[in-house]
């Protein structure tokens, strides 16, 4: 199932064909499903501690992810389950991670926030805001090192973007030409704090000029969009200019994490997102209008990510938990 | 009226250099702030410049010496209208640069010579030679080898490269390994930091220097919530094979700031291995393992010892393991546990205590994570008597945590209980005399060993 799903990958040009088009609907739409599952468990208490949907964004994992190459490393915050997803673990590992048992990504060591797959590239899943950032220019200078033009997607928020590590990052990568895509994703909060209210500029692509580096302001919620920005962006990244910003607008639907009373915004506010931006209504959109898929095609596909997350659900319930002998284990290598 | 112009301390560990070159010769005029002299040290080669102006009347010291210690006249500077004869009763004046004057008051005692010969470590086989080489030397030699041997081996941090280290650790590392692999960075400890997390989960092997633990703090973020929990975190799947090293606790007179001993803070934590070697033969055999162990490891350095010779046997792979402690000295009385710069005070209590007829066994901890307590227990089970040293704060130090495994594991062995002599629990003071309060003193160790053995 993984498998497929990799190689089903958008085709590397431009142009956006039926294929990538129902391709980047799926993708999205597991993810749209895999966190809304989560929110239910989390509901039931089969979830503890923190965990934050990535419900509203899924536009810009997914259109990045069909940018990449074997070999290209990601890594993200504590919002991390989509980026799992696109970049191709398997949602039973993910969810299992979540309910904290031995079938997770990490033994159920590690939770929501801390999850790692070494095969998929996927370097965590970080919970300190902005650590992963200084984390993602040194996966690109290991690309360096070793000569290859593998480039490392660097993911933070909109909060994150203020963290002064962030910046001796720029510093470096910029110096030192590193491979690495710093993608903002701005969605428009810092759990109750809007941009307007932390960032002295609302450009956070911009932020990456006084070090020389090349930033643009995409719309997150287009998956066509930041697929062309990231084309853009990599292929800056692997013929060795340098490190290259990429901001995201988007935004979240949930709350920051699932307790979050949300009176930061308004309810008009979000629901004029979801009617008019949802990312994966547009691409729906299109699909439909172009006729490049009947709704019974959309519908068996519907159907085909209901089965795969329900499969995820079960085995995030049934799986054991960690043998308490666990406890002592992964300490050191 | 004349003046000595005496051999300037340029840095505050400094004890000796050598006069590397005069830039003014016998009769020359000199003025105020002009560069009379150049000066190096085993770190930097550094400008010495006049304080006053005058004639040069006699040049001391020649060019080239080698050697020479802080404070010795090396020239004197004649006033208007003085000739030469009146050089030969020149008051001293004060060297130009002296930040540790006070400190350097009681000369920095050198390492005193562990009973009998050295016995062999367990890691030296028997009939090996050795050779004298200052810890520093050792150190930049274990980086060298280890680099030399595993090419995904690279050294990142301040003024490793172009400068040769701060302290010179790395001398010649860029001139053999190259720009690729000996990497100056940015004053960015918080990003550097980060940035060889990233490289060690990719599976490189970061040795990452911090020009002082002090400035590491900015980085602690990523040495422990990135670094050490990592593997934990990822059920195994991914962890840091890095080192992080350079200087530990208090050098001489640089205040709070850049004093603190952080060898029972990094000890607490799981996921990190912790080592603060003494000598030059564990300097490099500690950081040779610690470069190959595939967990991240803090080697905790001590600025005051990097100058310091010892023994190192000449092997071409010497390790030390991770995780053992090592007798440094025999005896029945009772047992002096210590580790890094606390070993000097350690062995020297041990000296004077010899001379009273009291026999103390001296255990150097080396490692502090994980921490080699069965040779502790084993030592104390035989003496029934136990004194901790270490220069760190009081409180939850390595010392309150031996006596705890003491108690609970040799209780019934303890004849008196275990005492912990440390650093003050006052962040380290400027003022020489009250820096010297603070600092644990040898004095301290004896008097404390007295009290266990009730004399
Ligand atoms: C260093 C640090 N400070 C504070 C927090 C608590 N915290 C977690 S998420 C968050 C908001 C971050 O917002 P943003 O970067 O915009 O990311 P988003 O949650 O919107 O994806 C805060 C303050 C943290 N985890 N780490
Ligand atoms: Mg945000």
């Amino acid at each position: 199932m993984v498998a497929t799903r990799r190689s089903a990958k958008a085709n590397a040009s431009n142009a956006a064909s039926k294929d990538d088009l129902l391709h980047f609907y799926r993708e999205m739409l597991l993810i749209r499903r895999f966190e809304e599952k989560a929110g239910q468990l989390y509901g039931m208490g089969l979830i503890g501690g923190f965990c934050h949907l990535y419900i509203g964004q899924e536009a810009v994992v997914v259109g990045l992810e069909s940018t990449t190459k074997d070999g290209d490393q990601r890594v993200t915050t504590y919002r991390d389950h989509g980026h799992m997803l696109a970049c191709g673990m398997d949602p039973k590992g993910v969810m299992a991670e979540l309910t904290g048992r031995s079938g997770g990504y990490s033994k159920g060591k590690g939770g929501s926030m801390h999850m790692f797959s070494k095969e998929k590239e996927f370097y965590g899943g970080h919970g300190i805001v902005g650590a992963n950032v200084p984390i993602g220019a040194g996966l690109a200078f290991a690309n360096q090192y070793r000569g290859n033009d593998n480039v490392a997607f660097t993911y933070f928020g909109d909060g994150a973007a203020n963290q002064g590590q962030v910046y001796e990052t720029f510093n470096m990568a910029s110096l030192w030409k590193l491979p690495v895509i710093f993608v903002i994703e701005n969605n428009q909060y810092a759990m109750g704090t809007s941009l307007k209210r932390a960032s002295s500029t609302p450009a956070l692509y911009t932020r990456g000029a006084a070090f020389g580096i090349p930033g643009e302001a995409v719309d997150g919620m287009d998956v066509m969009a930041v697929r062309a920005a990231g084309l853009k962006a990599t292929e800056h990244c692997r013929t060795g200019k340098g490190p290259y910003i990429l901001e995201m607008n988007t935004y979240r639907y949930r709350g920051h994490s699932m307790s979050d009373p949300a009176k930061y915004r308004t309810r008009e506010e979000v629901q004029k997102m979801r009617e008019e931006r949802d990312p994966i209504d547009h691409v729906r959109d299109l699909l439909v209008q172009d006729k490049l898929a009947t709704e019974d095609d959309l519908k068996a596909i519907d159907k085909e990510i209901k089965a795969i997350i329900n499969e995820a659900a079960q085995y995030a319930q049934d799986s054991p938990e960690p043998d308490a002998a666990e406890l002592w284990t992964d300490v050191y290598a | 009226m004349a003046t000595q112009i005496l051999m300037p301390a340029l840095s505050p560990t400094m004890e000796e250099g050598t006069l590397a070159k005069w830039l003014v010769k016998e009769g020359d005029s000199v003025t105020s702030g002009q560069i009379i002299a150049e000066i190096e040290t085993d770190k930097a080669t550094m400008e010495f410049e006049a304080v006053d102006e005058g004639t040069v009347g006699k040049i001391l010291i020649d060019e080239g010496t080698e050697g020479v210690k802080v404070n010795t006249p090396i020239a004197v500077l004649l006033e208007e209208g003085e000739d030469a004869s009146a050089a030969a009763a020149a008051p001293a004046a004060p060297a130009a640069e002296k930040p540790a004057a006070e400190a350097k008051a009681a000369p920095a005692p050198t390492a005193p010579a562990e009973a009998a010969a050295p016995k062999a470590a367990p890691e030296v086989p028997e009939g090996t030679k050795f050779r004298s080489q200052t810890v520093r030397e050792a150190l930049r030699d274990a980086m060298a080898e280890e680099m030399r041997r595993d090419g995904d081996v690279f050294l990142m941090g301040e003024e490793v490269a172009e400068y040769q280290g701060a302290y010179k650790i790395s001398q010649g590392l860029l001139e053999e390994f190259g720009a690729r692999r000996v990497i100056d960075t940015p004053i960015t400890e918080h990003g550097f930091a980060g940035l060889a997390v990233g490289a060690a989960f990719a599976g490189l092997k970061p040795i990452v220097e911090f020009m002082t633990f002090n400035f590491a703090l900015q980085a602690i973020d990523h040495i422990i919530n990135s670094a050490a929990k990592t593997l934990y975190m990822s059920g195994g799947q991914m962890g840091s094979p890095m080192v992080f090293r350079g200087p530990n606790g208090a050098a001489a007179r640089v205040a709070a700031q850049h004093s603190h001993d952080f060898a029972a803070t990094y000890a607490q934590v799981p996921g990190l291995k912790v080592v603060q070697p003494y000598t030059a033969a564990d300097a490099k055999g500690l950081l040779k393992s610690a470069i190959r162990d595939r967990n991240p490891v803090i080697v905790l350095e001590n600025e005051i010892l990097y100058g310091r010779s010892f023994d190192v046997p000449e092997l071409d792979d010497f390790t030390v393991p991770i995780g053992k402690a090592r007798i440094a000295r025999e005896g029945s009385d009772l047992t002096i546990v210590s580790f890094g710069i606390g070993m000097t005070y350690a062995l020297q209590a041990a000296d004077e205590l010899a001379k009273e007829g009291i026999s103390a066994e001296v255990i150097d901890l080396r490692s502090l994570r994980p921490m080699d307590t069965e040779t502790v227990i084993a030592s104390v089970r035989k003496t029934n008597r136990c004194v901790t040293v270490e220069e760190g704060f009081p409180v939850c130090s390595i010392g309150s945590y031996l006596s705890s495994v003491l108690m609970e594991k040799a209780f019934d062995y303890l004849d008196a209980p275990v005492l912990n002599c440390t650093g003050k629990d006052v962040p380290m003071p400027y003022a020489a005399n009250l820096e010297k309060l603070a600092l644990v003193t040898t004095a301290e160790v004896i008097a404390a060993c007295k009290a266990v053995t009730y004399r």
